[in-house]
């Protein structure tokens, strides 16, 4: 285990370490302390690394990440894991807006809450909060899926095209073209291989599922309300 | 399901009233057949290219060239250098361009893969970039480009770490001339399997694109989104922060305070592969004043020739390059013109623009995917159309020449470096062009707004 | 576009640390705001019948003690002062618009930048670091203060462009975003007697929020209101004699952190200028909902 004090190595020598390490590293454990809320840390990541970062980090930690396993004892601030390509992101405390915004891959996990805007304009990552979402999350959400155990805030999956949305508590309100749409044994099982994936216990049968109507993939003037 | 594409009817001819009938200034032909366009679809009108409505424009201004005072250099023999550097602010690699155009942002999606290839190798030649485009990039664009500057939009179709680390240079595109304000559009026609899968969308349906970024909102957390991209680059890239002409001194301002490297300022006349012609038409100023307002906020914050600016929206010719950087501009960015090398609107395939309802020098309706040479398409037998090669001699032809005009210009002028013109060898020959240029009216002292006679 | 800070303590054991604590939450966003810096500090309560102005004036050596010596004797009650670089926290004894009229007449280039019994108002061009040092921060004491790093969007980079604005006795407000109405709504304010100095977004809002309390709502009422009147993205923290509060817009793109301890209750912009204060690490930390008013008063 490689420990490193961030706050006086400093982000970009951090990072440039992290960066540099050939493909078939040894040096794959590391400990990263006194992030104080410093942005961009293990960003651009491209190697099976695994990482815990002990305290609150600022924006875009884990941003564009592959294959890396990044753990964050503490909070994290807006664009968590944004554009996240593959690997594993996790925070333990609650995750800031546009958490795994525009995501490709991998799997993000907020064991708290996630504010606005979690899983916007999504791609194909795996997304578990452990608590609730707030306004907008998973908006345009174009594919991958978003497991709310709590609950989640107004407008989700507004302009919602191929993503899939499990959500164990209430639902303030939908986004257009968002509808709720029958739990099958089918979604149940992929909703519990979520769950176990993020380590969250959570009883699948109390979840709904919600998707996209897609009334809106093509322009129809009876549909102009909506835009 | 692709929707097929009906013939509009063809609006009547502006100009065309042989009877001597009385004229409508406020509901002409065109005006009344958009109405009736309107009541019979109940949605706006979408369309490629950039704004059609007369503006002022470069053409409104001309040089000084030589005289008893002043000494021109001669052709060919005493050198014009036309050489630019983009992004020495803070990138380990700054970009070294042998000529000051480049080819600016067009996703593949818009245009075929023919038409990237042809502009890339022609780029590559000419020691020049492309960018890519609101779709992210495609194997083919990076082989064939040599210098390719990698765009962030608020969409972030396809946006992956080892294709913006693959490239030279980052665009971070808050906004383009055509809609300022407005995210990409692409129709369903054009929406292809091989374009659905970049952008991971269904295939065949209309997408329907963000305006803001999903992840930062404002310059201040603009600041903070371009040292992330530094970060995940290791500094080496230059960063662009593209807008369109709006309130050009606030928003250069801002890009250099967020930290950019270079600023790109997209004028109304800039092109779009399809959005809503209000859009294009109503909203953002023309590059005229935009150039001079870039200029005036970088000199104000002591940046000028620190952070470049490139200046588009409809630069046509080595006029306009020359005009652009007397202003002030470090380089020009061609989008429009550009296609127009490859072949759009060219008079080949007559029938074809029949069918659409328009003709060779009318036709604006990239958004179909019927583009009838080949360039603006998805579809195979009409990307078929645009040989890779023959095109890319065209824009290289194009290019070359554009910088040729401009050493010409520019020698007449007396300069050793295309980067030596500056305003005092313009002058105006509207009032309008000498108030947006702040250049005086030709034979006059006269910049409205400042004095003088 | 900008970096807000605000800082409540609940314990008075660490008020001489207000100021120290505050610099270092506004270093932290001077990246994200390098034009200019101001902070609201709220401190040494003028006593009964007094009132306490911070006035400014561009000219550096200004004959401030000149002035309070002549104010004191031509109205014949009590004025003192203190100068902190190009600003000079008056306290005299007697009612505000005494005070405001004498000024006015007497010194019609000065400008009041805050009034009230506890506020202190300081706000400058320069870098943040710069500002700070210039007014001495780090030595203040108090029970609560604002603070703004400021990047201009649509207005200049001025003194008096710089936030917090004062919106009316104890009174201020500073702001992270961009207003989209403010034009209108400054035109009609004016028509309902607030004056403005500047063409700045912010002080349209301060001028919104001066002219609702004005005519009688509560704070809360008016940031309320505001929430509805006010088009654009905005984070607003706004300080008042006993505290202050907070409020997002509906949209709420612009970034907001509180945090708290048994100690104090801080809000930022980003967390890293929170992160250094006592206690930050184990702080319950969380995020304002949008259209929500937040407040803190002292009991």
């Amino acid at each position: 285990m490689i420990e490193v004090d961030v706050e006086a190595l400093g982000v970009r020598a951090l990072n440039e370490r992290l960066h540099r390490l050939p493909p078939d590293t040894n040096e794959r454990l590391w400990k990263i302390t006194n992030p104080k809320g410093a942005h961009a840390l293990a960003a651009g990541l491209d190697r099976p690394l695994t990482i815990e970062i002990e305290g609150h980090v600022g924006y875009y930690c884990g941003g564009m990440n592959k294959q890396a396993e990044i753990t964050i004892r503490g909070h994290a601030g807006p664009g968590l894991a944004e554009n996240i390509m593959s690997g594993v992101i996790r925070v333990t405390g609650n995750a800031s807006q546009s958490a795994a915004a525009s995501g490709r891959g991998g799997l993000v996990v907020i064991d708290g809450d996630a504010s606005s805007r979690c899983g916007i304009s999504m791609k194909g990552v795996d997304i578990v909060v452990g608590g609730c979402v707030g306004h907008m999350s998973a908006f345009m959400a174009q594919a991958g899926h978003l497991v709310v155990c709590g609950n989640a805030g107004a407008h989700l999956g507004d302009s919602i095209y191929e993503a899939v949305i499990y959500v164990g508590g209430d639902v303030e309100s939908l986004g257009s073209d968002c509808i709720e749409k029958p739990m099958t044994d089918v979604h149940r099982s992929k909703l519990e291989q979520l769950l176990a994936s993020a380590g969250l216990r959570a009883r699948a049968e109390r979840f709904r599922r919600f998707g996209s109507a897609r009334q809106l993939y093509n322009f129809k003037v009876d549909h102009a309300a909506q835009y | 399901m692709p929707r097929s594409i009906k013939a509009k009817p063809a609006a009547p001819a502006a100009a065309a009233n042989p009877a001597g009938h009385r004229e409508h200034a406020s509901f002409p032909p065109l005006v009344i057949a958009e109405i009736q366009r309107a009541a019979r679809e109940g949605i706006y009108d979408i369309r490629g290219l950039g704004a059609k409505r007369r503006l002022p424009s470069f053409d409104d201004l001309i040089f000084l060239g030589a005289s008893i005072s002043r000494y021109p250099l001669e052709g060919y023999r005493e050198r014009c250098a036309t050489n630019v550097t983009i992004g020495a602010r803070y990138a380990k690699k700054p970009i070294e361009l042998k000529i000051p155009i480049t080819i600016a942002g067009m996703s593949f999606g818009s245009l075929s893969a023919n038409a990237k290839e042809a502009l890339g190798r022609a780029a590559s030649e000419m020691g020049t970039s492309t960018t890519t485009g609101d779709g992210g990039m495609t194997k083919e664009e990076r082989r064939a480009s040599k210098i390719l500057v990698y765009q962030v939009l608020p969409s972030r179709y396809g946006h992956d770490p080892d294709h913006m680390r693959s490239c030279e240079a980052i665009e971070v595109v808050v906004g383009q001339g055509a809609k300022p304000g407005g995210g990409g559009m692409l129709l369903g026609l054009k929406v292809t399997e091989r374009v659905a899968g970049m952008r991971t969308l269904p295939v065949g349906i209309d997408q329907r694109s963000a305006c803001r970024h999903p992840d930062w909102t404002g310059p201040d957390d603009l600041e903070i989104k371009i040292a992330e991209l530094r970060e995940v680059t290791d500094w080496e890239k230059p960063i662009y922060v593209k807008v369109g002409a709006t309130r050009v001194k606030y928003d250069v301002a801002l890009a250099v305070k967020a930290g950019a490297d270079a600023v790109v300022v997209d004028g109304m006349q800039g092109g779009t592969g399809a959005t809503q012609d209000v859009f294009i038409e109503h909203v953002g100023i023309p590059t005229l004043p935009a150039v001079r307002q870039a200029v005036e906020a970088l000199q104000e914050l002591d940046m000028h020739r620190k952070v470049q600016l490139i200046v588009s929206g409809g630069i046509r010719t080595g006029a306009d390059v020359a005009k652009a950087l007397a202003l002030g501009a470090d380089a020009v960015s061609i989008g429009t013109a550009a296609l127009m090398a490859l072949n759009c609107n060219a008079p080949i395939f007559l029938e074809d623009y029949a069918r659409l309802g328009t003709a060779p020098g009318y036709c604006h309706h990239c958004q179909t995917g019927r583009c009838p040479v080949g360039v603006t398409t998805q579809d195979r037998e009409l990307e078929a159309r645009l040989d890779p090669e023959l095109a890319a001699r065209r824009v290289r032809n194009y290019l070359s020449t554009m910088v040729l005009e401009a050493q010409t210009l520019a020698r007449a002028c007396g300069k050793s470096h295309l980067h030596n013109l500056e305003p005092e060898d313009l002058t105006a020959l509207t009032v309008e062009a000498a108030a947006m240029a702040k250049v005086p009216l030709a034979g006059t002292d006269w910049v409205p707004g400042r004095g003088g006679a | 576009m900008c970096g807000i800070v605000g800082l409540f303590l609940k314990k008075t054991a660490l008020e001489p640390f207000l100021g120290k604590h505050l610099s270092a939450m506004l270093d932290a966003l001077s990246d994200r705001g390098p034009d200019s810096a101001g902070f609201a500090i709220y401190r040494n309560p003028a006593p009964r019948g007094s009132v306490k102005l911070t006035l400014f004036h561009p000219e550096p050596d200004f004959g401030w003690d000149h002035l309070a010596r002549e104010m004191s004797e031509e109205i014949g009650s009590e004025v003192r002062g203190e100068a902190r670089g190009s600003h000079f926290v008056l306290t005299a004894a007697m009612p505000v618009e005494t005070a405001r009229h004498w000024l006015s007449r007497h010194r019609p280039g000065v400008r009041i930048m805050g009034v009230g019994d506890c506020i202190e108002l300081y706000k400058e061009k320069g870098n943040p670091r710069d500002v700070v040092r210039r007014f001495g921060l780090d030595k203040l004491a108090g029970s609560h203060a604002l603070g703004h790093t400021r990047m201009a969007t649509e207005s200049a980079v001025t003194t008096q462009h710089s936030h917090p604005f004062s919106t009316g006795l104890d009174l201020c407000l500073v702001h992270n975003g961009s207003l989209s109405n403010h034009n209108r709504m400054r035109q009609w304010l004016s028509r309902h007697g607030i004056e403005f100095q500047t063409d700045n977004d912010t002080e349209v809002a301060a001028g919104y929020f001066t002219h609702l309390l004005g005519e009688g709502a509560t704070l809360e009422q008016a940031l309320k209101s505001g929430i509805s009147d006010l088009d654009g993205f905005y984070t607003f923290a706004i300080g008042t004699k006993d505290g202050f509060a907070v409020v997002r817009d509906p949209i709420a793109c612009k970034p907001a952190v509180l945090a708290e301890t048994d100690d104090w209750v801080a809000m930022a912009s980003e967390y890293r200028a929170i992160a250094h204060l006592p206690g930050a690490d184990q702080s319950r930390i969380w995020e304002p909902s949008p259209a929500t008013v937040y407040s803190w008063k002292k009991h």
